[in-house]
């Protein structure tokens, strides 16, 4: 009963996109009111649907209804409740619906506060939002409907997959969902721009926020799965430039650059174009990614080839939408007006070199994912793009970039003065050599790249300081007057200065993570010792453990450093019986910001294990940094300024993270 | 500055850029793709020893030796075998008679030497390449996936555990 439900609750949404994917349109063309008004109640309604929708299969999956194919392979009655739940999206066709149902989200919320906006604006935005729906609520009708029975129910289910089991599932894929499908606003709002023809300095403080917003759960989601990924492969690694997670980058490189365009159209009127096609890029590399995931190209070409329905069915929508949206704007692009002029040498100027090194690094990223594929399609021949191709390509362009941060902030707007600029950073700069110095001195030689990488890093990040003191005059002024100063400084300064020091972090972290780790693999026998960067670990013993759904076996790993005890770390390897699958359970130990990695291998014959062991350094900036830039971005969200244009969305905004 | 000096500045900086990365993309293309080879396209080719590149095949059952973290194992792909050593740790689905695909390359020996094991496989246990590889070979059965998902607990370097 709750399955078909469920099922009809989709099917309704479905109705309700598609009348409102024409009607609001056809008011805005009449000038009737009452017909654009139809938006709002539909797109809240479609809420409510792909919410009880969702709840549905939540109900399914928590009460173990085996008689529901999707709860049958992704579930077992012995899983703990929060896998049961979090289940509902580890699978294609769970993810899909939570996919759209934060797509059904945002279009409520847009209808719920956007009070403010212009009628016709509300209706186009909204209308548009409804053919993104519509697309992928058929796509989960024809294609991957969770609600499917089986005839003979079975009384066990084949379980989660193991790696999924994880909190990591809990958190990463609602968030990378939120950043994702949060940029479809975005593109919404540049579509109606383009049917209506008009677009002004309003509408890109209108746009700003859920920019903002998508990006923020963009960031978060991305440095979480890059977490997740650290501790649960049991590989230590972080990043392995793997098409999934190119599939996360891109969107991200591209809006971040929309942020930055957005920013000189709000403030200056200009970049009006290219401000437009960032956000339908951005929305078509999340759409992109979409593909890339959940049509299976990836996994199995042999899978995209014998069950070509869904691939085909994605790329359709990919096409669709991408050739649609682009040819509106071909057509439509020049008719918009010209904007504020500026020098080479401003503010502009250096939010355009952003937009031009993000974008360009976002392409050779695009490069590098979609290469293979194509390769391969075209000629047959497997070839594989690692992370050798994506650090000669993707460093060298984020270098100059990261050079530029800090002259960015401190340019004006209109006509700029960069040896003013350079004068106002001098001291950063000197922080910059002295902690190249340090870096060098303290590695005795070693790679000349490291120490040159911190100390760009230190610059970023001292810049961001220096533009601080710069606007409260904290060195020329009394403390008290510098203090009042910072109170009253805008919260998108503070958050400017926070997001930008965020990428110097989370660059200090990966420069001293890949250049100093050290490592240990090797065989372990109880009571044997192993040194590690200066700590001792013994191994204690191995011992058997029964999970609520697994078996597991521990290793117990007493840590010490100079001869005092600090913790005891137990690594496990887990058996899950269902699937027959183990997984690596790593365990961390956190000094400071560096951390201590035991990942077990396999028994050998005569009773040792095989271990390996890492000691990282500063590991745990490269996510702190990430989580700086989202608290940049929060700051920046909670600006008054961005409300003054835009009082209700904004207030919704900050709604939502309260209800966090 | 007029207007159309201003935009030619922007225009030219554009290029400057584009033109930087697009070198940099053709330099690294060049240089730092890796090929996928089955043993008996690693013999027909010639591959010189010491350039990089990813075999993939069956791990050949009855030839995997363990010793602590050095381990040895042949792949195969019913046409030719490839001695592999690995010093390091396997991943969890590692299994003798299962697909496997290694990185690193051919010593003077002749023996493949990998130092990165891949460990992405979906719950078929049958990495794509291989797979393909396979079937372009015609050593490939429908029901291989099925077969081989039965046969997880073929010989691995676990001991217990």
């Amino acid at each position: 009963m709750i399955a078909e439900a469920g099922h009809y609750a989709l099917v309704l949404a479905l109705g309700l996109a598609l009348i409102q994917s024409f009607v609001p349109i056809l008011g805005a063309r009449w000038g009737d009111a009452a017909l654009m008004n139809v938006a709002r109640s539909t797109a809240l309604a479609q809420l409510l649907f792909v919410a009880s929708s969702f709840a549905a299969l939540v109900i399914l999956h928590v009460t173990s209804d085996f008689s529901v194919v999707n709860v049958y392979e992704n579930s077992h009655s012995l899983k703990p409740l929060i896998y049961k739940i979090t289940g509902v999206w580890g699978n294609h066709e769970g993810s899909m619906l939570l996919w759209v149902l934060i797509l059904a989200l945002f279009g409520g919320l847009v209808a719920a506060f956007g009070n403010n906006l212009p009628l016709r604006l509300r209706a186009h935005v909204l209308s548009v939002q409804a053919w993104i729906a519509g697309a992928f609520y058929l796509f989960i009708l024809i294609t991957s409907n969770p609600f499917l029975r089986i005839a003979n129910p079975p009384i066990e289910g084949r379980d989660l997959n193991p790696v999924l089991q994880d909190v990591g599932l809990a958190v990463h894929p609602p968030m990378l969902y939120l950043g994702y499908v949060g940029f479809s606003i975005s593109f919404s709002f540049a579509i109606a721009a383009l049917l209506e023809g008009r677009i002004d300095a309003a509408w890109a403080r209108w746009v700003r926020p859920w920019t903002l917003m998508a990006w923020i759960f963009l960031t978060l989601g991305i440095a979480m799965g890059s977490y997740w990924a650290y501790y649960e492969l049991g590989w230590g690694g972080w990043w392995f430039w793997d098409p999934v997670e190119n599939a996360s980058l891109m969107p991200w490189l591209a809006g971040t650059a929309l942020l930055h365009s957005a920013l000189v159209m709000e403030k200056r009127n200009a970049l009006k174009v290219w401000t437009i096609l960032l956000s339908i890029l951005t929305f078509s590399l999340s759409l992109l990614g979409t593909f890339l995931v959940r049509s299976g190209v990836l996994t199995s070409v042999h899978a995209f080839a014998t069950d070509p329905r869904r691939g085909v069915f994605i790329l359709l929508i990919l096409c669709v939408f991408i050739g649609g949206s682009l040819s509106l704007f071909a057509s439509r692009a020049s008719s918009l007006k010209q904007g504020g002029l500026f020098a080479p040498i401003s503010r502009e100027g250096a939010l355009v070199l952003n937009n031009l090194f993000l974008t360009t690094a976002c392409a050779t990223v695009f490069i590098g994912t979609l290469y293979p594929l194509a390769l391969e399609v075209l000629t047959g021949d497997k070839i594989s793009v690692g992370a050798p191709f994506f650090n000669l390509t993707f460093a060298p362009l984020f270098v100059p970039l990261m050079v530029a941060i800090p002259f960015g902030p401190m340019l004006p707007w209109k006509r700029g003065d960069l040896l003013g600029a350079a004068q106002r950073l001098l001291a950063a700069g000197i922080a910059a050599l002295v902690a190249i110095a340090i870096a060098w001195a303290w590695a005795r030689g070693g790679s000349a790249l490291a120490p040159l990488a911190i100390g760009l890093a230190i610059f970023v990040i001292a810049g961001a300081i220096s533009d601080l003191v710069e606007r409260t005059g904290l060195l020329r002024n009394p403390l008290a007057i510098s203090f009042r100063r910072a109170r009253g400084l805008p919260r998108s300064t503070w958050g400017t200065a926070f997001a930008h020091a965020g990428i110097g972090v989370a660059l200090i972290g990966i420069v001293c993570e890949t250049t100093w780790n050290s490592e240990y693999i090797g065989t372990m026998k109880p009571n044997d010792v192993t040194k590690l960067a200066g700590y001792e670990l013994k191994l204690d013993g191995l011992s058997q453990r029964q999970g609520p759904n697994y078996r597991e076996m521990v290793a117990s790993f007493t840590v010490s450093l100079d001869g005092k005890k600090l913790s005891v770390m137990t690594p496990s390897k887990r058996n899950f019986t269902t699937r027959g699958a183990s997984t690596t359970e790593a365990a961390l130990l956190t000094r400071g910001v560096s951390q201590l990695y035991i990942s077990l291998g396999d028994v050998t014959a005569d009773g040792g294990i095989t271990a390996r062991i890492y000691h990282k350094p500063l590991v745990l900036l490269i996510w702190f940094g990430p989580v700086l830039m989202a608290f940049g971005g929060v700051l920046s969200l909670s600006d008054r300024r961005l409300r003054v244009g835009a009082p209700k969305p904004a207030r919704a905004l900050r709604g939502l993270q309260a209800a966090e | 500055m007029t207007r159309k000096q201003r935009r030619l500045t922007l225009i030219g900086s554009a290029l400057a850029v584009l033109g930087f990365a697009a070198g940099l993309v053709l330099y690294a293309l060049s240089g730092s793709i890796v090929f996928f080879s089955t043993p008996t396209m690693a013999a027909e080719q010639h591959i010189a020893p010491g350039k990089r590149f990813r075999l993939g095949g069956l791990v050949q059952p009855g030839t995997l030796v363990c010793g602590g973290s050095q381990v040895s194992f042949e792949v195969a792909d019913g046409g030719a075998k490839l001695p592999v050593t690995y010093k390091g740790i396997l991943p969890d689905l590692f299994r003798e008679g299962q697909g496997v695909v290694a990185e690193g390359a051919l010593d003077a020996t002749g023996t493949f030497r990998a130092d990165t094991v891949l460990a992405k496989h979906d719950e078929n246990y049958m990495p794509k390449d291989v797979a393909d590889a396979l079937k372009k070979q015609g050593h490939w059965k429908d029901d291989y996936d099925k077969k081989l998902a039965e046969n997880v607990k073929g010989a691995s370097c676990a001991h217990g555990g």
